[in-house]
């Protein structure tokens, strides 16, 4: 096996490489752990969702504005789409079979794609980001500011929402409705908004993955179809109902992912896919929870 | 006036009749004891009253306004708590946590920390509900459903799978729960016991119908009682 030459500038600068692709997968894996959550279904469509919401972005700084002045914009637009999808589109089937709401989710994943088409045309496109990609020196280390910048804002967003979920009162009808609907609706918890809510929230994570790595893979409607299988797998990682596991898990398959590429030479580029697919069956039959994962008891 | 007012209702589920035509109140300050076999339909009614179920015929009141026309969610701003039968807790939240969403449709949820010395589980808040023995858990349920501040609670089978002291305990408590927080009780119990010493009326219920009421002493001597809890004696 061919073992690439070792020093450890690289190697931290692979570990800082690692954190910001497991910063944006733990960004995705969470919104597909807050829908999982509350409509207890995989939402196929959050990659479409979030890339859709990044060509808003797009087009809105092609009208002259800047992206942190697009940013809450579109953290608002994808807030209510995502709200307005699940009262529309998921609501009719939330009762339904899960399979059934996983089937109108990947509808949804070709439909909105076919939208992003139509309206923005297929081809990829370079994106503006807001972070520079030069490279400053962190204790001997040269590490990208780009880099550091998505961390830096997916960990805010991440923290922000744990102090949301933690603190506030939506946030524990929030967490309420999805463990237990009719004792929330006892209590008083609109359990119906609380969900709508749940996919507004999820759409805004969404848009902030994509926001960040649009300027690293260039934007086009297929944008974060491979991310959502990382983010897959990060979740199933973390363990699929446990947000703190999504964070986590995301953050190891980053780091994993980018180490294995780099120092396993058959790996390489073209086989980290496939290597976190593995990590998703051994997962799966190890430890089918995850490692944050609650074993399912009930009393009858 | 009456508080709670269940007038002619019936439920049904598919061919079978869950509730037909049953008519029963609980006035201000009375513990209502709700007893019957099993199937009896004695859970249906707590659900039709907190409107998980829509009653196919009849009414349901609550200080003189109709129930009907209210969302599940909106059942707790009326004044209504209730626990389940096999406690329903948010497994995963806190002690602390479950009581504070019992107080969501209240504004503010000061008094979790005074009822959690209420039912003795101070020392327990940080813990995680599900982790508690199941006794424990059934008095995390009753803080959740004081936290909301009810003037009428119902209790679904309090006593289930729980010890004989602790059911004595649990009668003396829910007459003290009565008297501290000015409540309303309607009970469901199986244990006969704890119902003939709390209730200030019991209601029987079997097959969906009611076939007796009066005072527990009334009930216990009633003819048709006796038959529909131990059989039919020719």
């Amino acid at each position: 096996m061919y073992i690439a030459a070792f020093t450890w500038t690289e190697f931290a600068q692979q570990i800082t490489a690692g954190v910001r692709q497991g910063a944006v997968f733990a960004g995705l894996a969470l919104a597909l752990v807050i829908i999982y959550r509350s409509t207890r279904a995989i939402n196929f469509a959050q990659g479409e969702m979030a890339t859709f919401t990044t060509f808003v972005c797009w087009s809105l700084m092609n009208h002259g504005l800047s992206f942190w002045a697009a940013f809450p914009i579109v953290l608002v637009i994808a807030f209510v789409g995502g709200v307005t999808i699940e009262r529309t589109i998921i609501r009719p089937v939330e009762n339904g079979p899960v399979i059934t709401i996983v089937i109108v989710t990947l509808g949804l994943a070709l439909l909105l794609n076919g939208l992003m088409s139509v309206i923005w045309g297929g081809g990829n496109r370079p994106f503006n980001g807001p972070f520079s990609t030069r490279t400053i020196d962190v204790g001997g280390v040269p590490i990208s500011v780009q880099d550091i910048g998505i961390v830096a804002v997916s960990f805010v967003l991440v923290g922000l929402l744990a102090l949301f979920f933690r603190f506030t009162k939506l946030g524990l009808g929030l967490r309420a409705a999805a463990l237990n609907r009719d004792s929330s609706e006892l209590v008083g918890v609109r359990v119906g908004w609380m969900l709508a809510f749940g996919w507004g929230l999820a759409a805004v994570l969404g848009a902030v993955a994509g926001m960040m790595v649009a300027p690293i893979l260039f934007l086009d409607p297929n944008m974060m179809q491979t991310i959502l299988l990382y983010a897959f797998a990060a979740a199933v990682l973390g363990g699929l109902d446990s947000p703190v596991g999504a964070v986590v898990g995301g953050l190891l398959l980053g780091v994993a992912i980018t180490l294995l590429g780099r120092y396993v030479g058959f790996i390489g580029d073209t086989l980290k896919l496939p290597t976190a697919l593995l990590l998703i069956l051994l997962v799966l039959l190890v430890k089918p929870n995850g490692l944050f994962g609650r074993v399912a008891v009930r009393r009858v | 006036m009456p508080l709670l007012e269940v007038e002619n209702v019936t439920k049904r589920f598919g061919g079978i009749v869950a509730l037909d035509g049953v008519s029963f109140v609980a006035q201000p300050g009375e513990i209502v004891g709700l007893i019957g076999p099993n199937g009896a339909g004695k859970t249906t009614a707590f659900n039709v009253i907190t409107r998980l179920y829509t009653p196919d015929e009849g009414d349901v009141r609550f200080e003189g306004k109709s129930l009907l026309g209210v969302r599940p969610s909106g059942v707790v701003t009326r004044g209504i708590a209730r626990t389940f039968q096999n406690v329903e807790l948010f497994r995963g939240m806190s002690v602390l946590d479950n009581v504070r969403v019992g107080a969501h449709a209240r504004h503010g949820d000061q008094g979790a920390d005074d009822l959690l010395y209420y039912v003795n589980l101070h020392s327990l808040r940080y813990r995680p509900a599900s982790e508690l023995p199941y006794g424990t858990q059934k008095r995390v349920e009753l803080a959740r459903a004081l936290a909301s501040s009810p003037r009428l609670l119902l209790l679904d089978e309090p006593a289930g799978g729980l010890s004989h002291e602790e059911v004595e305990q649990l009668g003396t408590f829910i007459k003290r729960m009565r008297d501290d927080y000015e409540l309303t009780i309607l009970l469901v119990e199986h244990h006969m016991g704890l119902v003939m010493s709390t209730a200030d009326r019991v209601h029987v219920l079997d097959f969906g119908r009611k076939i007796a009421e009066g005072t527990p002493a009334e009930v216990q001597g009633d003819k048709q009682v006796i038959e529909a809890y131990l059989g039919a004696t020719s």
